[in-house]
């Protein structure tokens, strides 16, 4: 009987670990320095957002540009949770409120705008996330436009670390389902996957509620980290950083996520030095590695598929 | 009771009218064809019944356990689940998808775990999937496509990615099948196999047929009763003798012998 304990699963557990242990003893040890750090829980928290977009983007096939309203959502929602109980619980339970929340706006998104197809998804999905930032903006509990401060700093390098594993694992598995595979063939074709029984509209709405639950859990997450939070922070212009990530990095590969968010995270560290142009170099950066690769890092291979023949996984019926 | 009746359908395109008070029966076990010159609106025919279009009057009528079921404005996916399945004119593969991916999406509607179990991977996904992908390698195996199953369908040449489509058809399991030109783009030699394997197909799997096509060879060799279509209108139904001899046909379709 074939299960999770594998060889293959057992290999993929070591590896984790000793990624996980060389950042950790790298941390506690010192040897990295503050500002280090700081970029190092971005661009994990960058990860997270990057593999529920892609989950959307990538895998389904819808363009969605309202990535940032739910993190917003998880980012407030946890934030007021632990100014009540301002302890890892109270972090654990401001998630779990702000994913509950996210999966109900996200479906009240997804019914009608899903409807829409390519650039028209877009522009609806980018106007409900501004619908979000102005409510946060006006409401009384968020703090209105000052925003909250007084965040407790809960959020650690292994607390983000063992999210992003979550965050793969349940993309990965869903996406070898064959709910999964309905989605992927929603982005292939959508005729033809309607024609072959696929209920296009609850695949597309699946993938958008699982994408965007996962930006929430990352908005928790940098609550908890960065002290305060603004409704501006979540702007627009944090759902085209997130965009950027999965173009980057490959539109339906999980590795390329990954990747790109870290290079594109060393990138903007290293510019750090020339502030006033950096964006300007940021950009540029960008647009080299798209003319060089259109496809992204990855395309839509994974990691996996660079291994040698031998090491690859058969996916015949056994 | 004849297992798909049309009664009166017409699909009106703003004033364009595609298809005007079409009647048409298919009965258990047979094998139609629908021939017509280009733009007598076959494939708009097609797209009604398997619900890509919503007719503008009429109604669509689909046998099942012996109850007639209103197939007009139904969703193109539940009708599928009810027991009908399509090919399409211009093939509609999900190219970047496996062969054997492309088989195991049409599985998708008889899928018996949720999403928790997938994410959990709990033994129920494990045993349902090892389950599907046999069934579907079955499939492919009469298809003879099981050597290519690990293969992306934008990979196969034309004649297999016609061949495949057709398998992914039959993996929805239908009572009723569709083809749209499923010979289009193929040579003498190709067309031959495919006239044996659509044979075959229907009396393997016990189904009714219903096949658009242009190439007149396999149409009267295969089918047991033709529909003949022009400017969205019935002209002649009958079988192959009939419809060869029929003067409106030669004129509108077929040409005069030379």
């Amino acid at each position: 009987m074939k299960s999770q304990f594998t060889k293959r699963n057992l290999i993929w557990t070591i590896v984790v670990c000793v990624i996980f242990s060389i950042f950790q003893i790298a941390i506690s040890g010192r040897m990295i320095p503050n500002t280090y750090q700081v970029a190092i829980i971005t661009i994990g928290i960058n990860i997270i957002l990057a593999l529920g977009l892609n989950l959307i983007i990538g895998f389904t096939g819808q363009f969605s540009l309202g990535h940032a309203g739910f993190m917003s959502i998880g980012a407030y929602s946890a934030a007021i949770v632990l100014a009540k109980m301002p302890n890892l619980t109270g972090l654990f339970v401001g998630m779990l409120v702000g994913m509950a929340i996210t999966a109900v706006v996200a479906l009240i998104v997804a019914i009608p705008t899903l409807r829409l197809r390519g650039d028209y998804l877009a522009i609806a999905t980018l106007g409900f996330s501004e619908v979000i930032r102005i409510a946060i903006q006006n409401m009384e509990i968020t703090g209105g436009a000052a925003g909250l401060s007084n965040i407790p700093k809960l959020t650690t390098f292994p607390l983000v670390f063992v999210f992003i594993v979550i965050s793969v694992i349940v993309i990965h598995n869903f996406i070898r389902s064959s709910h999964g595979r309905a989605c992927i063939s929603v982005r292939e074709d959508e005729i033809a996957s309607e024609s072959m029984g696929i209920n296009t509209t609850k695949y597309k709405t699946l993938a958008f509620v699982i994408g965007a639950m996962l930006a929430s859990i990352a908005g928790a997450l940098y609550a908890a980290y960065f002290y305060v939070l603004k409704p501006t922070t979540f702007g627009f212009m944090k759902s085209i950083d997130i965009l950027v990530i999965v173009v980057f990095g490959g539109m339906g590969s999980l590795s390329g996520s990954i990747l790109a968010a870290i290079v594109l995270g060393i990138i903007n560290l290293t510019l750090q030095s020339y502030s006033e142009i950096r964006m300007i170099l940021y950009a540029l950066a960008i647009i080299v590695i798209m003319v060089y690769r259109p496809q992204g890092l990855f395309g839509s291979k994974e990691v996996t598929d660079f291994l040698p023949k031998k090491w690859q996984k058969k996916k015949e019926v056994d | 009771m004849p297992l798909l009746s049309v009664k009166k359908l017409t699909k009106n395109f703003d004033g364009l009218c595609a298809n005007s008070n079409i009647n048409m029966e298919i009965n258990e076990g047979e094998l139609v064809g629908l021939i017509g010159p280009n733009g007598a609106g076959k494939t708009t025919l097609f797209n009604m019944l398997t619900g890509v279009y919503v007719p503008s009057e009429g109604s669509i009528e689909f046998t099942k356990d012996d109850k007639p079921i209103k197939l007009n404005g139904i969703k193109p996916y539940k009708i599928t689940a009810l027991g009908l399945a399509r090919t399409f004119q211009n093939i509609r593969l999900f190219k970047d998808m496996t062969v054997l991916e492309n088989v195991l999406i049409a599985m998708n509607k008889d899928v018996d775990y949720g999403v928790i179990t997938a994410l959990l991977r709990l033994p129920k996904y494990y045993k349902s999937e090892i389950a599907m992908k046999k069934k579907a390698m079955e499939l492919l195996t009469i298809f003879h496509l099981e050597d290519k199953c690990e293969e992306l369908a934008c990979n196969l040449p034309y004649g297999e990615q016609r061949r495949l489509e057709i398998a992914r058809a039959m993996a929805a399991k239908p009572k009723l099948l569709f083809l749209d030109e499923p010979a289009a783009g193929m040579n003498p030699q190709e067309t031959a196999e495919l006239t044996e394997l659509i044979r075959f197909i229907r009396d393997e799997f016990h189904i009714s047929i219903l096949l658009i096509e242009h190439d007149m060879s396999l149409v009267m060799n295969l089918c047991e009763r033709i529909y003949v279509l022009d400017y969205g209108k019935i002209i002649a139904s009958g079988v192959p003798e009939e419809i060869k001899s029929n003067k409106r046909v030669i004129e509108a379709y077929l040409g005069e012998e030379v």
